[in-house]
């Protein structure tokens, strides 16, 4: 049952990447690859149930703060460009 | 049974996520999409780290689940206001059928 909810998560990634081909423009692609960074936690934390490793919740903890750090860095340089240039 | 349980709270959790990414692709705007993809995806992870914390109760690995919920709602929350803010300043306008918007009065001042 879990191995095919983990198969589930690793296939709804593929919305994010299509919508980071797809997006007309930079903030678009930045919202898709925020919530791809999210979803990569959902599959790590499927795979400490499935493989008992317990130390793989330590790599969630740092993957949610190393997502906070850059979508905040991408955020304000994204502020200081303007659309047309 | 508690296996059963933690299950369930996971399959909660990837419904979630799944509903998420089919609203990011779809809806029309990008505030719209920031709005459900985002709220949906935190959710989904939350219900995901109380699977966890049922399966294995209150020893470390538990604790340490139910200390990431509130790490990845405060985490999750700020950046994607930053995200909508940035897109504001970056000059995308909202769309069509966006009846009011509050903002731009402040970012015009």
């Amino acid at each position: 049952m879990l191995e095919i909810l983990l198969y589930i998560q690793v296939g709804i990634c593929i919305f994010p990447l299509y919508a980071i081909i797809k997006g007309p423009s930079l903030a678009d692609r930045m919202v898709a690859l925020d919530i791809l960074g999210v979803l990569v936690t959902g599959i790590c934390i499927k795979l400490i149930i499935i493989t008992d490793q317990l130390f793989m919740i330590d790599i969630v903890y740092a993957w949610i703060i190393l997502s906070f750090i850059s979508i905040l860095t991408l955020a304000k340089y994204l502020e200081n460009k303007k659309l047309n240039d | 049974m508690t296996e059963i349980i933690s299950t369930i709270f996971i399959a909660i959790g990837t419904l979630a996520n799944l509903i998420s990414c089919i609203g990011l692709v779809r809806l029309p705007d990008l505030y719209n999409r920031l709005q459900a993809s985002t709220k949906s995806v935190t959710l989904g992870i939350c219900s995901m780290l109380v699977g966890v914390l049922i399966k294995y109760g209150f020893i470390g690995i538990g604790i340490k689940a139910l200390i990431a919920i509130p790490l990845i709602f405060f985490t999750a929350t700020v950046s994607a206001h930053a995200l909508a803010k940035g897109a504001y300043y970056f000059g995308i306008k909202p769309g069509k059928k966006t009846v009011r918007d509050d903002y731009e009065d402040a970012y015009n001042k």
